[in-house]
């Protein structure tokens, strides 16, 4: 898998590149449906998880282009309020929903025009992985995925035909460590705050998410309870923060980190042995030849999930582009793509077609590696033999307890978590 | 004078224009594109630092709240200091050390270019060469500062083996002293040259008039170079400030995002899309430097020195 940064890279060359082969494509005569004029769709999204690899199979399997306009989260939402019309689909995760859904800028999508719908993953639809409940605390998929209509701003209780996000992409986030330094097993979040681990701890400085990894850390360690760790009082704000900030004054943590490669860096290089991080991150470590394992903890884990919206305004012509483009996405191959970054499909039957059998059983069964793993981008991930952090996809979509979130209090959040960082 | 000739030779020779070109009118371009761009914005940001805010929009309105939460529990010292006024301290120290340190370094440097090297050739090479920490992005700079400073860097390598120090150096990396090193390494080079610049004009002759009466080297350095340097000190010095005042992204980065900057407060704020909140902020960040910038002229006068 590749770095943020380059991928972002690769976007920018791998754009060019869709370019030149259309052109080509015209040249020789290209296919009559599309060839007059070859439809092209505005991107909005953080398109991390997207490669050049998946613009060029979109291109020959469907004759739509894909232009990205490539944000950071927080400004995809920033985005969506403020230019609603300069993008004709948004990938955007669950948690911004009940921050987007009342101001009216995105539609209620049509799940009758999604062909695979009926095989979306329960996780998202019903909050269940292999039958069992999942944990639902923050915001859970099922709770902002329905609308009472499709203009509607206002969220439904019960299953409907229209949704806020047609849903991509999913996963498990956990801590990171460097096995080799800290050299005895890790299963608790509450290591993160171990005076064993002083001044070589982290967590990452984004507050919406990085509160929510500190929940965790407090409740494993018995102070705390929370009702629902996604929607804390202030009073519990306050607790979780005044723990953290004791810690920090104590020299707790090396460093906070708000980029990508800020955690690599601080984990590949020493300074850090455990902290927050994000499942590529752990990859880029790894791909350096550096020991890193994204460590399964027995509270469970911090999950996220995001989806494709489309703004309001869209119809006619440009609505069949873009639902022709999702069930595209559904259809197996980006599915399998994903699958392989160590992220999920949302649609998880079409992608197991796409997937060796090894690959299968390593990514989604948790069996050790019959051979040796490789990234969608043919780098060598694991090794014959190895089994995937954390094992199965029931084992680790099962043992979710808690999404991230957008918090009714959201705003003394932020203060509060501005005030840890100046203690 | 230009305005002259363009008042004789184009604008009346034919007497087909009636207009004279005023300074106004010349001016005009550069004025719209300061009133469109930076003028208007700024209203713009004063106006809506009064403004009310939910979690997607912002509500035309006129309110103190924004000022109030900024301040809030900021005059009662109970719970020690409030998170503003702890962010400021900092932010003002970080400013007078690292204007310190550059100030010392620049003038010296600025010295040695200006009066011990004589060939312009040299000159230009040297020159070149302070702003060899502008060549790389700030992505580069952060990665390779760890092997330097880092727990397992040169530095701390250096100490452990010369048996200065039994444990690694933490202080060295993610702390105020990275801080101020990263600060002063790469803003000396904005002292360097409006002081470079001013001693460049000195005279050469009054030097030698000071040294002939008799003056040693430090009374000349004393009485006629600072004296003469004073303008190229305060341009120097209110870029320095000026942009320590406003940094995040080094502090963020050297500090490891453990010491506040108000940058970073409004630049969280700003993606939380608490943008009124953002805007009485970056007004009271605005008001102080301006503040700094007007003592520092009122000490002496740019227009007249230049």
């Amino acid at each position: 898998m590749k770095k943020n940064i380059t991928r972002r890279n690769m976007l920018k060359t791998s754009t060019a590149a869709v370019g030149a082969v259309a052109g080509a494509g015209l040249l020789k005569g290209f296919p009559a449906i599309h060839a007059a004029d070859a439809p092209v769709i505005r991107y909005l999204g953080t398109a991390v998880n997207m490669g050049d690899a998946v613009q060029k199979r979109l291109f020959d399997d469907t004759g739509i282009k894909v232009k990205f306009i490539v944000k950071t989260t927080d400004e995809v939402v920033k985005t969506i309020f403020t230019q609603p019309n300069s993008f004709d689909i948004v990938d955007s995760e669950y948690f911004s929903m009940p921050k987007l859904v009342p101001s009216g800028n995105l539609l209620g999508m049509d799940t009758k025009r999604i062909k695979e719908w009926d095989n979306v993953t329960s996780a998202f639809t019903k909050g269940e992985v292999a039958g069992k409940k999942i944990g639902d605390q923050g915001t859970a998929p099922k709770k902002v995925m329905y609308l009472k209509g499709s203009n509607s701003k206002e969220f439904a209780s019960e299953p409907t035909q229209h949704v806020t996000l047609i849903p991509t992409v999913y996963n498990a986030d956990t801590l990171g460590i460097r096995p080799d330094l800290i050299k005895r097993p890790i299963s608790t979040w509450a290591e993160l705050l171990n005076p064993e681990f002083k001044g070589k701890a982290s967590i990452l400085n984004i507050p919406s998410i990085g509160i929510m990894d500190a929940a965790m850390v407090v409740e494993s360690m018995g102070e705390y309870k929370y009702p629902d760790k996604g929607n804390m009082t202030k009073k519990e704000i306050d607790l979780t923060m005044k723990i953290f900030t004791e810690a920090k004054k104590a020299g707790q943590f090396r460093a906070f980190w708000s980029d990508f490669n800020e955690s690599v860096n601080l984990m590949a290089s020493g300074e850090v042995v455990i902290q927050s991080m994000w499942s590529p991150a752990i990859t880029a470590v790894r791909t350096k030849g550096i020991p890193c394992v994204y460590q399964p903890l027995k509270e469970g884990y911090r999950a996220w999930a995001a989806g494709f919206g489309l703004p309001a305004t869209t119809k006619g012509r440009q609505a069949d582009i873009c639902y022709e483009f999702i069930n595209w996405y559904l259809s197996g191959w980006v599915g399998a793509y994903l699958n392989r970054q160590g992220y999920y499909s949302a649609v998880i039957p079409t992608a197991k077609k796409y997937m060796e059998s090894y690959e299968w059983d390593y990514w989604m069964l948790g069996k050790p590696a019959t051979a040796d793993i490789m990234s969608p981008e043919g780098k060598k991930l694991a090794s014959k033999g190895e089994i995937r952090d954390g094992g199965s996809y029931e084992a680790r979509m099962g043992s979710v307890e808690c999404w991230n979130a957008t918090m009714d209090e959201n705003k003394y959040m932020v203060r509060k978590w501005n005030e840890m960082i100046a203690s | 004078m230009l305005p002259y000739i363009i008042n004789n030779s184009i604008f009346n020779m034919p007497n087909l224009f009636k207009i004279k070109p005023s300074v106004g009118l010349l001016s005009l371009p550069y004025s719209l594109v300061f009133i469109f761009f930076f003028f208007i914005p700024l209203v713009l940001t004063f106006v809506i630092s009064f403004w009310d805010y939910n979690e997607y929009s912002i509500i035309p309105d006129l309110i103190l709240e924004n000022y109030r939460y900024i301040f809030e529990n900021c005059f009662s010292f109970e719970n020690g200091m409030c998170v503003t006024f702890k962010t400021y301290l900092s932010t003002f120290m970080f400013c007078l050390i690292t204007w310190f340190f550059t100030l010392i370094i620049g003038f010296f440097v600025a010295y040695f270019l200006a009066f011990y090297v004589n060939s312009l050739t040299w000159q230009i090479a040297l020159f070149l060469l302070c702003t060899i920490p502008f060549w790389t992005s700030n992505v580069i700079r952060m990665i390779s500062w760890i092997p330097l400073l880092g727990r397992n860097g040169l530095v701390n390598d250096f100490f452990l083996s010369t048996g200065l120090t039994s444990t690694p150096q933490e202080w060295l990396l993610y702390s105020g002293f990275s801080v101020v090193l990263a600060f002063v390494h790469l803003y000396t080079l904005f002292m360097i040259v409006p002081i470079f610049n001013s001693m460049m004009r000195i005279d050469k002759s009054i030097i030698e008039a000071a040294y002939d009466s008799g003056a040693n080297g430090f009374q000349i350095l004393w009485n006629i170079i600072i004296p003469l340097c004073k303008p190229g000190i305060v341009i120097g010095s209110i870029f320095v400030i000026t942009v320590v005042m406003g940094d995040f992204i080094t502090i963020g980065i050297m500090g490891g995002q453990q010491i506040p900057s108000i940058g970073k407060i409004i630049y969280v704020e700003m993606s939380y899309l608490q943008l009124p909140a953002a805007a009485a902020n970056a007004v009271i960040l605005l008001f102080l430097t301006l503040l700094i910038i007007w003592i520092m002229t009122k000490m002496i006068d740019i227009r007249k020195e230049l």
